[in-house]
């Protein structure tokens, strides 16, 4: 299991920063080996490394990739929701929308954003900045990680299905270029109401289904505690869903996941999300939306 | 008035349509052995089965609403004669090769007579041509997978390449499990195919049955201009059961019930099955203009 690796790489690191002596040598031959070890994943490994709490979150991304990040919260109906985050920002000097899901790394933000998990008021949101994207001809970067859309009493009576399908179908027809990056867990229709785009990137090690595993363990076998079997049968690791064709490309991460060295990570989506971004801003509003529909289309046609 | 659909009027497969439609209306898939009576499960008193059908399958007693099967709500639609199926022989695959799906689709394919949980067709209500789609529960619960999503949008790219309106009957449990991510993404495929077909001026009305939930409620269900339901439908995104354990306490009375969503606003009309085909033909007559001679469609 990789969390027991993960935990040995820790201890194995602490021993080095304290230890100059004759152990050094093996210490650091240990840590080879262990890193080694993370190499091959299983999906149940994967969905512990994109839940991980300190893999990093989306103020994280937006410090590394973009400036002059300026947020814009509420609905302009009835509530600002946290848990999901959006604003303006430049990328390399150019203006952007950047909306993604919003998670905490400890329990006190975890709490403040409900664990990424929005309310109808939060894809209202994003959908009104995607809106006001569009009509100022700025590109749209979301960044995917929840767990899925709230299942609470108010977020039904607000109309939580309502809102992701109206996501869902106004995503499909922007005329601006819309870029997707699943970074951590992207679970359910919570997930895809930010993600209609013209190109999806996803982490090495993000997960990305229809349900999260114990969701799906417990409908179909009516037991959630068989999540990990779900892992194995979902096909839901970014390698899986890569040649499933789903999405366009893979961004790799350090060995042992991005929490051990984000920066690396960070360089290299910032790399291949400006060669992505390059060609969609050269295309016209129509080609954009003519090609999205075809993208989807595609999906399960015979 | 000559009109495309005129053609079809005795279509071929006329015969089959009223054939499945009787065969639904009996209640049961295997008409060699048709129980006479069935009793409702809400209020466990029992009807013979003509009582039930002439009462469209609504409780005579209680007046809970049964679900019924897809051809036999299209008979209860359509002007007789003027049915056409769209798709029929369309069905699902097995994206994942998940273990057992492949088996459980042939048995639900021999348990109802369906090849998938939706039937689409193009005929006319009160002489006025749409394309009718309608989702039935009883094929692996109305889940949607990629031959759902795959039927429902070659109905709609029809529904706007013949310039006619659309009305779905949702019933649907959400995603179908077993077909993964495939699944999920039919929700952005039936989303964009329904925003393609607003932005050309295209007439959607969304006619919400029980139960309505997850995956198909997060897409096209909840994209109608007029949406109506079913009186006491179940209707939402999350199931009860869910919620529940989520928040940890009973929920009220009624919730996510048609009659709640009209309440919230999600929901143009309720209108009782016995009003069903008068409420859509009067509908399609409102916009009437706009799908004929309208600018854009």
């Amino acid at each position: 299991m990789i969390r027991d690796i993960l935990n040995e790489i820790d201890a194995v690191e602490q021993a080095l920063a304290r230890d100059d002596g004759p152990q050094r040598a093996y210490l650091t031959r240990r840590r080879a080996d262990l890193l080694a070890g993370c190499k091959a994943l299983t999906p149940e490994d994967r969905v512990f490394l994109a839940r991980h709490t300190h893999r990093p979150k989306i103020d994280a991304y937006i410090n590394a990739l973009f400036t002059d990040f300026f947020e814009q919260k509420g609905d302009r109906q009835c509530r600002e929701d946290p848990s999901i985050l959006g604003g303006v920002a430049l990328y390399k000097g150019q203006p952007v929308t950047v909306i993604g899901h919003r998670k905490g790394s400890d329990l006190q933000g975890n709490l403040k954003y409900n664990f990424g998990m929005p309310g109808p008021e939060g894809y209202r949101k994003a959908l009104r900045l995607m809106k006001q994207a569009e009509k100022f001809g700025r590109p749209i970067i979301t960044f995917i990680d929840t767990p899925g859309a709230y299942p609470g009493l108010e977020a039904e009576a607000r109309g939580q299905g309502e809102a992701i399908a109206r996501n869902l179908a106004e995503m499909s027809r922007l005329e601006v270029p819309v870029i997707a990056v699943v970074t951590g867990e992207g679970s359910s229709g919570g997930a895809l109401a930010l993600g209609v785009a013209d190109r999806i990137l996803m982490l090495e090690n993000a997960v990305y289904s229809v349900l999260s595993p114990e969701g799906f363990a417990s409908i179909l076998w009516k037991d959630a505690s068989r999540h990990g079997e779900a892992c194995a049968l979902m096909k839901l690791t970014a390698q899986d869903l890569y040649e499933g064709e789903i999405i366009d490309e893979i961004i790799p991460e350090p060995l042992g996941g991005a929490q051990r060295a984000p920066e690396a990570l960070f360089a290299k989506l910032d790399e291949r999300l400006q060669a992505q971004l390059a060609p969609l801003r050269r295309m016209s509003g129509s080609a954009l939306v003519a090609q999205r529909y075809k993208k989807y289309r595609r999906i399960g046609q015979e | 008035m000559i009109h495309l659909l005129d053609s079809i009027r005795s279509a071929p497969g006329q015969k089959a349509f009223e054939w499945k439609a009787r065969r639904e209306a009996q209640g049961t898939a295997q008409p060699w052995q048709p129980p006479q009576f069935f009793t409702c499960p809400k209020c466990q008193r029992r009807a013979t089965r003509a009582v039930w059908a002439e009462h469209l399958y609504v409780c005579p007693n209680c007046g809970q609403y049964q679900p019924i099967g897809g051809y036999y709500r299209l008979s209860m639609v359509l002007d007789h004669g003027s049915f056409r199926e769209l798709n029929g022989r369309m069905h699902g695959h097995d994206p994942l090769h998940f273990p057992g799906y492949s088996e459980k689709l042939a048995m639900q394919k021999k348990k109802t007579g369906l090849d998938e949980a939706v039937v689409s067709a193009v005929g006319r209500i009160e002489g006025q041509p749409a394309v009718v789609v309608v989702m039935d529960s009883r094929f692996f619960m109305g889940s949607m997978g990629e031959g759902v999503g795959e039927k429902v949008t070659l109905a709609v790219e029809y529904a706007a390449a013949h310039r006619l309106p659309l009305i779905i009957f949702t019933a649907s449990g959400g995603a179908r499990m077993q077909e993964g991510i495939f699944s999920l993404m039919q929700m952005a495929k039936t989303s964009a195919a329904i925003a393609a077909f607003a932005e050309k001026g295209g007439l959607f009305i969304s006619y919400l049955t029980h139960p309505t939930t997850g995956g198909v409620t997060a897409s096209f269900a909840s994209l109608g201009d007029v949406t109506l339901a079913e009186p006491g439908a179940l209707i939402g995104f999350a199931g009860p059961r869910v919620i529940e354990q989520t928040i940890g306490q009973k929920l009220p009375a009624g919730f996510q019930r048609s009659e709640y969503l009209e309440e919230h606003g999600f929901v143009d009309q309720i209108v009782p099955r016995s009003e069903m085909r008068a409420t859509l033909a009067r509908l399609l007559r409102l916009h009437q203009n706009h799908t004929k001679g309208g600018k854009r469609l």
